[in-house]
């Protein structure tokens, strides 16, 4: 008999007050005993509709009725049939919108929390098991993966498993991308990226870190190496601002830097030399998943008030609402319906404050959200000493700008087929850098189309 | 990781080394720049490229022991390792087409004066070359740029060498002697790149001059090193790093270098130690 309980097995989470002020995960995990409690409540339907909701389709209440069975290890092997990275994809999907957005068990209720179980799985296999992948046999074919970001880790992946050998292109110094550099240390700890390229270098794939293709090497070039196809998964890296005055006042950067600069190059370490502004208050401009990281860094890194400033209401916000309760519960202190017009500097040339304007909300614009109106008269200054401009990314023009060939739309997102293959022959692309920013498991279902189709055009 | 082939100390201060690179070294061009991290927990460092060897697979950097990151690098020896080195990013300098260009370079930055001077030269532009020095016991490169200028002047503050005065003075006379050049490339401090481009504007000579703003990645993905040029916001990593010197916002410049001013400091006596304990690592 299922498990009947409305409400999810809650998840234990570090108190809000400790970690606001620590780079720790927030969220600790199911034990075995919460895991097959909360396993219980699937009801094993016979046409999953979960599993329809997944862009990886995942066999989840295949490895669901493991973990009741408590058979961890034959419940991460379903997993890792379809999901090559389920301890990421189980720590940042937005299940909400996805899987769990199609259990029936979430009709009534709340749905089973899926995202929590595949997390537990990958976990407790890591932790007790984290046997690495076999070398499969190899069919002498050269593959380069541009990118090492969540696209590029899952086609490399299922190249190797398929025998080609596979090169891995990085333009950081570390690899794993937005995984690394993006995504903050208190979401997604950085070892558990370590640890999946581990993986990847047992099944023979080949890092190589400090090569910006493009600049480097060219994409042509990477075929007179040998590489019989590429696969381009560079991301959505490049970022946008409001070219509003001050925007150059020292203290206004974007969170790109602020994000990297804190993850990527451990800044909260005092161990590392680098160099971030100490804040005293923050505004962090955007409503995204990105604005939500940067603002509970900047809490973190000792800000006493850190604001995420938004031009529309919380109901439209894009972040999900777990970060936005996250940051909330941290003290971060949301101002919606609320836009920048200039940043103040002082006469050395810091910010020193932020003139905002109230907005409201008029009719739905082409994006089917209400659109933002000014509210005449409303301005009035937000009291700051750093901004931080998170207002989205647009995809890298150093690859498309040195590859004869490569089309891409009006917003610079590679163009593919249904094969997820280029304007050029043989050269595949995924993830953010054909869609534009957007989330890791997509990137992961590109990823992982594109090695499919990789596979098929090598083998003709 | 990467070798440290060669060093040599050019002059009290500033160092050369050359680094094994081989991709790097096969695709560099003059003006263009990488960026260099020590050890695991060193910061990200740009320097503009001073010259490579496609043979022998390595590129040459010149550096000012100046904030933490060089001067533990100037620490390391022929056969260290330093941890990353990636390049070569920005756009090369634009040598096409220009038949008398006059490269002006100030202090340490004549030594990423040179490749472009080189660069020029091997175009087939008429090349002058100005380059200024505090004093005579900083001066750098002296015989490299005599062997690839046309015409050759070395100035010094003090005029314990060369002539007497500020690189500006000698633009400035060759100018009103009716000098037509098609190009001025400046490179050294901002307020000397700033004052070479005070100086060319009368006369409408189009001046480049090579930037070097606070970044990251190098790739246009931090949008630290942005600069404002003729009104637009402009990545130096990508966007450049030469610039239309008339259209750039010079003091806005110097502000946003000034961001981490007084950090720096602090990280030195903070890291003193783990200066002298690589090197102490180094030496076994």
């Amino acid at each position: 008999m299922a498990n009947m309980t409305l409400v999810k097995t809650p998840m234990p989470e570090q108190d809000p007050k400790v970690r606001a002020r620590n780079f720790k995960e927030v969220a600790l995990g199911y034990t075995a005993e919460m895991a097959i409690e909360e396993a219980g409540r699937c009801l094993k339907c016979k046409n999953p509709k979960c599993v329809e909701g997944c862009p990886v389709n995942v066999r989840i209440p295949e490895f669901i009725g493991k973990v009741a069975e408590g058979d961890f290890k034959a419940a991460y092997e379903i997993i890792t049939s379809t999901n090559a990275l389920p301890a990421l994809s189980g720590r940042v999907c937005p299940q909400e919108s996805q899987c769990e957005s199609k259990c029936v068990r979430g009709i009534k209720g709340e749905p089973v929390a899926i995202g929590r179980l595949e997390r537990f799985v990958a976990d407790w296999y890591r932790e007790n098991v984290n046997e690495m992948p076999a070398k499969a046999e190899s069919n002498g074919k050269k593959v380069a993966v541009v990118g090492t970001g969540p696209a590029g880790m899952t086609a490399a992946s299922d190249l190797a498993k398929k025998g080609y050998e596979v090169t891995m292109f990085e333009a950081l110094h570390t690899a794993g991308g937005v995984l690394v550099y993006g995504i903050p240390e208190f979401r997604l700890p950085k070892a558990i990226v370590a640890n999946e390229f581990t993986k990847l270098e047992a099944q023979g794939v080949k890092v190589m870190t400090n090569m910006v293709i493009g600049r480097v090497l060219t994409i042509d070039e990477l075929f007179e190496m040998g590489f019989k196809a590429v696969f381009v998964g560079s991301g959505a890296g490049l970022p946008m601002f409001m070219n509003i005055p001050g925007e150059a006042l020292k203290g206004v950067m974007s969170a790109n830097e602020y994000l990297t600069r804190t993850n990527l190059m451990k800044a909260y370490d005092e161990e590392y030399d680098t160099p971030i502004v100490k804040s005293k208050a923050v505004a962090v401009v955007g409503g995204g998943n990105v604005a939500m990281d940067a603002a509970r860094c900047a809490m973190r890194l000792g800000a006493e008030h850190v604001y995420v400033v938004y031009r529309r209401g919380e109901a439209e916000m894009p972040a999900r609402l777990e970060e936005q309760h996250h940051a909330k519960e941290e003290g971060i202190e949301f101002k919606t319906l609320c836009n920048p017009v200039s940043i103040i500097g002082d006469e050395d040339g810091r910010v020193c404050g932020m003139n905002c304007i109230r907005m409201e909300l008029g009719e739905p614009d082409a994006s089917g959200r209400r659109r933002p109106i000014e509210v005449p008269g409303s301005e009035f200054v937000l009291d700051v000493d750093t901004v931080i401009m998170s207002l989205g990314t647009s995809p890298n023009p150093l690859i498309r700008s040195t590859t004869p060939g490569l089309d891409t739309n009006k917003k610079g997102c590679l163009i593919v087929n249904e094969d997820e293959m280029t304007t050029r022959d043989g050269v595949f692309a995924g993830g953010d850098a054909v869609t534009g920013a957007a989330t890791v498991i997509l990137a992961m279902g590109a990823g992982k189309k594109a090695a499919a189709a990789i596979d098929k055009y090598l083998s003709k | 990781m990467f070798k440290i082939v060669r060093k040599k100390e050019l002059n009290p201060s500033v160092t050369l080394m050359d680094i094994e690179a081989p991709f790097i070294a096969k695709k560099a061009k003059a003006g263009q720049f990488i960026i260099f991290r020590i050890d695991e927990k060193g910061e990200r460092v740009p320097l503009t490229i001073a010259g490579y060897d496609r043979e022998a697979g390595t590129v040459t950097i010149i550096f000012q022991k100046v904030g933490f990151a060089t001067k533990a690098l100037g620490q390391l020896n022929e056969g260290d390792y330093i941890r990353d080195f990636v390049g070569p990013l920005g756009k090369p300098t634009p040598v096409e087409g220009k038949k008398k260009v006059c490269v002006v370079g100030g202090g340490v930055g004549c030594a990423i004066a040179l490749p472009s001077a080189k660069a020029f030269k091997e175009a087939g532009a008429e090349v002058t070359v100005i380059v200024g020095f505090r004093s005579k016991d900083i001066v750098i490169l002296e015989d490299e740029f005599k062997a690839c200028a046309d015409h050759m002047y070395l100035m010094t503050d003090d005029g314990s060498y060369g002539e007497q005065g500020f690189v500006t003075v000698k633009l400035q006379q060759l100018l009103e002697a009716g000098e037509a050049f098609d190009e001025v490339l400046a490179i050294g401090p901002v307020p000397m790149m700033k004052f070479v481009c005070k100086t060319t504007e009368p006369f409408g000579v189009h001046t480049s001059v090579s930037l070097n703003p606070i970044m990251v990645d190098g790739t246009g993905m931090c949008g630290g090193c942005r600069v404002t040029v003729g009104g637009e916001t402009k990545f130096a990593c990508v966007d450049g790093p030469e610039f239309d010197g008339h259209k750039v916002d010079f003091a806005e410049l110097m502000s946003r270098n000034s961001l981490y001013r007084g950090r720096e400091a602090e990280v030195t006596e903070k890291h003193a130690c783990r200066i002298e304990k690589m090197g102490k690592d180094l030496i076994k």
